[in-house]
């Protein structure tokens, strides 16, 4: 167990600045594919509770395809597949596309969003229907009631199943490394495919546990200051 | 309407092996959570302890890093215990990885499950005079196995998604069968697209499964209209 942990602290210092790197990257992954995806799936939860079939529809078709099928495959058709299209090729986009860190960020964010609008649609489905109903009583419209009533209680019932989102997007950003992006794991893999040994492996354990107990944390800290009503 | 170049086959093949891999490790995986969940449930402190433990540690690392670990660090740890050299399959490996991954999330599940089985149950059973071991393996575990199989359901679909990150070992299946052929054909929209299909069926297919599941669980009890 001490021969363990002196090794990985020795793996750790000497190689410091290249799990810092990789710890870099795996942050921008996160943040930034939180951010998109959280975005996109307000529009993707109040689409899927819409009345109207022509948005609940395909609504329900984007949550079911990318909740139904591995990240790996998402990320590997946009990052490899897409790329066999000369349209493709051809686009404004491709300079982006070419690129595995937008690909790795696009297939997470959607991902997310999937994910993350079933979340929210429970969040809509849990507004109590008196304060719906009081806010038409004094007639707002649709809209204001969207953003004033429904959405800013919506995404505090789902604040505490958000925290469990943003934990498992912290370790589905894990596979930007199989899309040659040098992240957390990135890092890990490279040690042990250089050094044949697993130290590496085991450090960037230690620092994605740490991650996880410090997003906790955080959205503790932001349910007590904006859920703080709804508490036992 | 996909031309796979005559992989087709392949990838049915791929298909088999991932079936196999996710089956196994749900085998395993329900096996180590009910254990799990009995640790943490358990009088002892040196029992409920160190399980806790190691399932928080398992809970906060990457599905991908674990199966990374144990694939590169058991052969050597094995070792070192058995004296000989011991080297493991992806098989192996990914099963052993993905069932400590689905035994630490269900151990959860199960302890909910146990802990929902009302207490005068257990009791009525102390009082016919039952062995602990036939309490629980009649009256206990079937009732916590009724109420955790949604959670077991939702724990296998994560499962059935995550045996593709084997293919990152070389183990044969629908993933690394994908890889083959897309690099074959110069095809990988074609072939990621077929996989994404094979899973998305899977995943649909589970779906009555277990529905049917918990009907069985749940025979015998008075349906709610």
């Amino acid at each position: 167990m001490t021969d363990l942990l002196a090794g990985l602290q020795e793996a750790w210092v000497r190689q410091a600045p290249l799990f810092l790197s990789g710890l870099w990257i795996t942050l921008q992954l996160l943040v930034v594919s939180t951010a998109i995806g959280l975005v996109l799936a307000v529009p993707v939860a109040l689409a899927r509770v819409s009345p109207r079939r022509v948005l609940s529809v395909p609504a329900t078709a984007y949550a079911y395809l990318f909740r139904g099928t591995p990240l790996l495959v998402q990320i590997f058709i946009i990052y490899y597949g897409l790329p066999q299209f000369d349209a493709v090729r051809g686009s404004v986009l491709w300079p982006l596309l070419r690129d595995p860190m937008p690909c790795a960020l696009l297939a997470f964010s959607l991902n997310m969003s999937a994910y993350t609008g079933e979340v929210i649609r429970g969040g809509i489905l849990a507004v109590p229907a008196g304060e719906r109903e009081a806010a038409m009583a004094v007639g707002m419209p649709r809209g204001l009631m969207l953003r004033r009533i429904i959405l800013p209680r919506a995404l505090r019932i789902a604040l505490p199943a958000l925290s469990n989102e943003v934990v498992l997007q912290l370790k589905a950003t894990s596979l930007a490394s199989t899309v040659t992006l040098i992240d957390l794991t990135g890092v890990g893999r490279r040690l042990a495919a250089k050094t044949y040994t697993t130290e590496g492996l085991f450090v960037a354990g230690a620092i994605y546990i740490a991650l996880t107990f410090l997003v906790a944390r955080g959205f503790r800290l932001l349910e007590s200051r904006f859920a703080a009503f709804q508490r036992p | 309407m996909l031309d796979l170049s005559g992989f087709g086959a392949q990838l049915l093949q791929g298909a088999v092996v991932t079936l196999e891999v996710a089956v196994l490790s749900l085998l395993f995986g329900t096996v180590l959570g009910i254990l799990g969940a009995a640790a943490k449930l358990s009088a002892l402190r040196w029992v409920r302890v160190p399980v806790t433990l190691l399932v928080n540690l398992v809970r906060g690392i990457p599905e991908f890093l674990i199966l990374l670990i144990v694939y590169f660090s058991l052969p050597s740890f094995l070792s070192s215990l058995t004296g000989t050299d011991v080297s493991i399959s992806p098989l192996v490996g990914g099963v052993f990885a993905l069932s400590l991954v689905f035994g630490a999330y269900a151990s959860e599940t199960f302890r909910g499950g146990f802990l929902a089985v009302p207490k005068g149950q257990l009791e009525a059973a102390r009082a016919f005079g039952m062995p602990r071991t036939r309490i629980f393996t009649r009256i206990h575990l079937p009732q916590a196995w009724r109420y955790a199989l949604p959670g077991v359901s939702n724990l296998w679909q994560t499962l059935l998604k995550d045996t593709s990150l084997v293919s990152v070992l070389g183990l044969e299946e629908i993933m690394r069968k994908a890889d083959i052929g897309a690099q074959v054909t110069k095809r990988p929209f074609n072939f990621y697209v077929a996989a994404a299909l094979i899973y998305l069926a899977f995943i649909l297919l589970s779906g009555p499964t277990f529905a049917w599941l918990e009907r069985r669980a749940g025979r015998g009890l008075a349906r709610s209209p």
